[in-house]
C-alpha cells in the first residue's frame, strides 16, 4: 500500500501537525508499512459480529446534575502559555 | 535495605528496625549515585519525600498505620502529581505542573507511601523500548547496551536496579508486562476498570490500565491493594469490591487448570525463552497444576487490530494538546492554525506524530468502517477466543515477549518490527483481561518473563499462582551485576 503525497498533506491538516516537505516521503513510507500490517484485518469474516467498545459492555453512568467541582481558574491558568483577565490568549482569529 | 522486599520493609518499619526517613534517604542516595547510569528516574522529589517519610514515622509510632505507610515508591511520569512536573516523557508536557493528583497518586498518599520521584517512559506511553522519551532512553540494568522495554521502562529499570522497591506503571498493549519481563521483575496489569484512570494521561482510553511493578508477586499484591479502587471520576471504572490480594497468596496450585495456547509457542519465539517458559510450566505441573493445550485462533489478528484502535483513540485523546491552555506552545505563531500545527509538530516526537496520523487516517471519512469498525469487530472475536478458553481452564500462561531485551536502535527504524514486540500482550488489553509477567529464567544472560493471563477480576488467583511459583524458585531474587551490593 502506498499513500500519496496529497493524502499525507490532507492528514497533516486534519491532525494539525506540520510536516516538513523534505520528510513527506519518509512519513509516507512508514505509514504505508503500518497500514500494510493492519490491512490483514480486511480478510477477516466479521459478518454479524458485534463491534466491541467496552469489555464488560458497561454503559456510561449518569449522576445528578449537581455542582461537584470548585472553581480553580487561577490554578489552571497559572500553567497556561498566555492569559489575560482570566481568559486564555491565542493568536488573533478574526481580523 | 534495598535488597528487602516491600513485605520485608513493612515488617522492618512496623517493628522500628529502621525509620521511614532512614529508608527514604537510603533510596534517595541510591538514585543519586546509580540513576545516571540508567536514566530511569527523571524527577526526584527529595524534599517532599523526606517530609512525607517524617510524617509516616509519626503515624508508625502511633500504631495503626496502613500497610504501605513509610514505604518509598516511584510513580510513572504519566500519573498527575500535584505541584510536581508530569511530562509523560514528552517535550509537549515538559513544563506541565498539574494542579491535582491522579486518583492512584491520591490512594498512595492516603496510605502513607513515600514518593521518591517520577520515572522515565516512552513518550505518551507509545513505544516498547523507551527510546521515544524526550528525556533520552532508559538503560536496562541487566545490559546497559539494551533496552528496558516500554513504555514503563523507567519504572521497570528502577525496580530492577533497586532504586525503589516498587513503582506504578500503565499498560495499553503490554507496557507493564513487557518491560517487567525484559528487566526481570514482576508486574500486573489488572482487569480494565479495576484501577482508576483519572489523572492518568490518556493514550487509548478503552485499553489503558494502571498497575504495579515490584520484585515479587507478594509485593505486587500489597501495591495493588492500594492502587485498585472504585472511582466516580473515571466513568469506565467498575464498582466492585477490592479483595485483600495478600490474603489468598498461600493457597495451593493443586488442581489448577493452566491453558497453554499453542499460538504463543509458534514461529518467531526465541528458543531460550521457550525453554525457560516450558520449565516454569513444568514446575507448576510438579506442584499439582494441570497443563491443558488450548487454541486462541485469532491471536494473529491482535497486533493489527491494536494498531488501528490504539492510534485512533490516541489521535482523539491527543487533540487536546494544541498549545492553548497548557503544555508547549511554539514561538511567535502567525495565526491560530500555525500555533496548533507548529506546537504539535515541535512538541510531539516522531512516533507520537506517526500514531496520530495513522489514527486520523483510520477515523477519516470513508475509512472509519473499514478500519476502526472492522478492528472493533475483530476485537470481539479475540474476546470470544478467551471466553471459550476460560470455559475449560482457570488461567492461561505463555511467554510475555518473543525475545529477550534487544540492543538500542535494533528496531527503532522499523515500526512494524517494534509493534511485534507486543504480539503476546496486546490481546489481553483488547479483551480487557488482567495479565501479569514474572521472571522465570534467563536467555542470552537476560531475564525471561512468564505471562499469566486471568479471567476478569481474577487478579487474586494470578497473584496466588505467581507467589507459589516464587516460593519454589529464585529467579525473582536475581539482581543485575553491581545492584545488590
Amino acid at each position: 500500500m502506498n499513500i500519496e503525497r496529497q493524502e499525507i498533506e490532507k492528514l497533516a491538516t486534519l491532525a494539525r501537525i506540520a510536516i516538513d516537505d523534505s520528510t513527506i516521503s519518509e512519513v509516507s513510507q512508514r505509514l504505508s508499512s503500518v497500514l500494510d500490517l493492519v490491512d490483514q484485518l480486511q480478510a477477516v469474516d466479521t459478518e454479524g459480529v458485534e463491534a466491541m467498545s467496552h469489555p464488560m459492555q458497561a454503559t456510561q453512568r449518569l449522576r445528578e446534575d449537581e455542582v461537584t467541582e470548585i472553581n480553580q481558574r487561577e490554578a489552571f491558568q497559572a500553567i497556561a502559555p498566555e492569559t489575560e483577565d482570566g481568559l486564555f490568549l491565542v493568536p488573533k482569529v478574526i481580523e | 535495605m534495598h535488597n528487602l522486599t516491600i513485605a520485608e520493609l513493612i515488617k522492618g518499619l512496623q517493628s522500628k528496625e529502621f525509620s521511614s526517613v532512614e529508608l527514604t534517604q537510603h533510596f534517595l542516595n541510591r538514585i543519586g549515585s546509580l540513576n545516571p547510569a540508567y536514566n530511569a528516574v527523571i524527577t526526584v522529589t527529595a524534599e517532599q519525600a523526606l517530609k512525607a517519610a517524617a510524617e509516616a514515622d509519626i503515624r508508625l509510632a502511633a500504631g495503626n498505620a496502613p500497610a504501605l505507610c513509610g514505604v518509598p515508591i516511584l510513580h510513572k511520569d504519566i500519573f498527575c502529581t500535584n505541584g510536581v512536573r508530569t511530562s509523560c516523557g514528552s517535550k509537549m508536557l515538559d513544563n506541565f505542573i498539574p494542579p491535582y493528583n491522579a486518583t492512584v497518586v491520591e490512594n498512595f498518599e492516603q496510605a502513607g507511601a513515600v514518593v521518591l520521584g517520577k520515572t522515565n517512559m516512552d513518550e505518551f506511553a507509545m513505544g516498547s523500548s523507551n527510546e521515544t522519551s524526550f528525556y533520552g532512553p532508559v538503560k536496562n540494568p541487566w545490559a546497559t547496551d539494551c533496552v528496558p522495554g516500554g513504555s514503563s521502562g523507567g519504572s521497570a529499570a528502577a525496580v530492577a536496579a533497586r532504586l525503589a522497591p516498587g513503582a506504578t506503571a500503565t499498560d495499553t498493549g503490554g507496557s507493564i508486562r513487557q518491560p517487567a519481563a525484559l528487566c526481570g521483575i514482576s508486574g500486573i496489569k489488572p482487569t480494565y476498570g479495576r484501577v482508576s484512570r483519572w489523572g492518568m494521561v490518556a493514550f487509548a482510553s478503552s485499553l489503558d490500565q494502571g498497575g504495579p511493578m515490584a520484585r515479587t508477586a507478594e509485593d505486587c499484591a500489597l501495591l495493588l491493594n492500594c492502587m485498585a479502587s472504585y472511582d466516580d471520576k473515571d466513568s469506565t471504572c467498575i464498582d466492585r469490591e477490592v479483595p485483600d490480594y495478600t490474603a489468598t497468596l498461600d493457597g495451593s496450585v493443586k488442581g489448577l487448570r493452566i491453558g497453554v495456547p499453542k499460538e504463543y509457542f509458534s514461529e518467531g519465539l526465541d528458543a531460550g525463552i521457550e525453554e525457560a517458559v516450558r520449565a516454569a510450566l513444568a514446575n507448576l505441573e510438579a506442584q499439582g497444576a494441570e497443563l491443558v493445550e488450548i487454541s486462541l485462533p485469532n491471536s494473529g489478528l491482535s497486533v493489527p487490530a491494536y494498531y488501528v484502535i490504539a492510534p485512533a483513540e490516541a489521535s482523539a485523546n491527543l487533540s487536546r494538546f494544541d498549545g492553548s491552555r497548557y503544555g508547549y506552545r511554539c514561538e511567535d505563531p502567525k495565526d491560530l492554525l500555525d500555533m496548533y500545527s507548529r506546537s504539535r509538530s515541535e512538541g510531539f516526537g516522531k512516533e507520537v506524530q506517526r500514531r496520530i496520523l495513522i489514527g486520523t487516517y483510520c477515523l477519516s471519512a470513508g475509512y472509519y468502517d473499514a478500519y476502526y469498525g472492522k478492528a472493533q469487530q475483530v476485537r470481539k472475536l479475540i474476546q470470544q477466543d478467551f471466553d471459550r478458553a476460560f470455559e475449560s481452564v482457570d488461567l492461561i500462561m505463555g511467554p510475555t515477549c518473543p525475545s529477550p531485551a534487544f540492543k538500542f536502535g535494533a528496531k527503532s527504524d522499523d515500526p512494524v518490527a517494534m509493534y511485534l514486540e507486543d504480539i503476546y500482550t496486546v490481546a489481553t488489553n483488547l479483551a480487557g483481561l488482567p495479565g501479569m509477567s514474572i521472571p522465570c529464567g534467563m536467555a542470552d544472560n537476560k531475564p525471561v518473563g512468564l505471562q499469566i493471563i486471568g479471567n476478569y477480576f481474577d487478579e487474586a488467583r494470578m497473584l496466588n499462582v505467581a507467589h507459589q511459583y516464587q516460593q519454589a524458585t529464585d529467579w525473582h531474587d536475581l539482581a543485575p551485576e553491581g545492584v545488590a551490593s
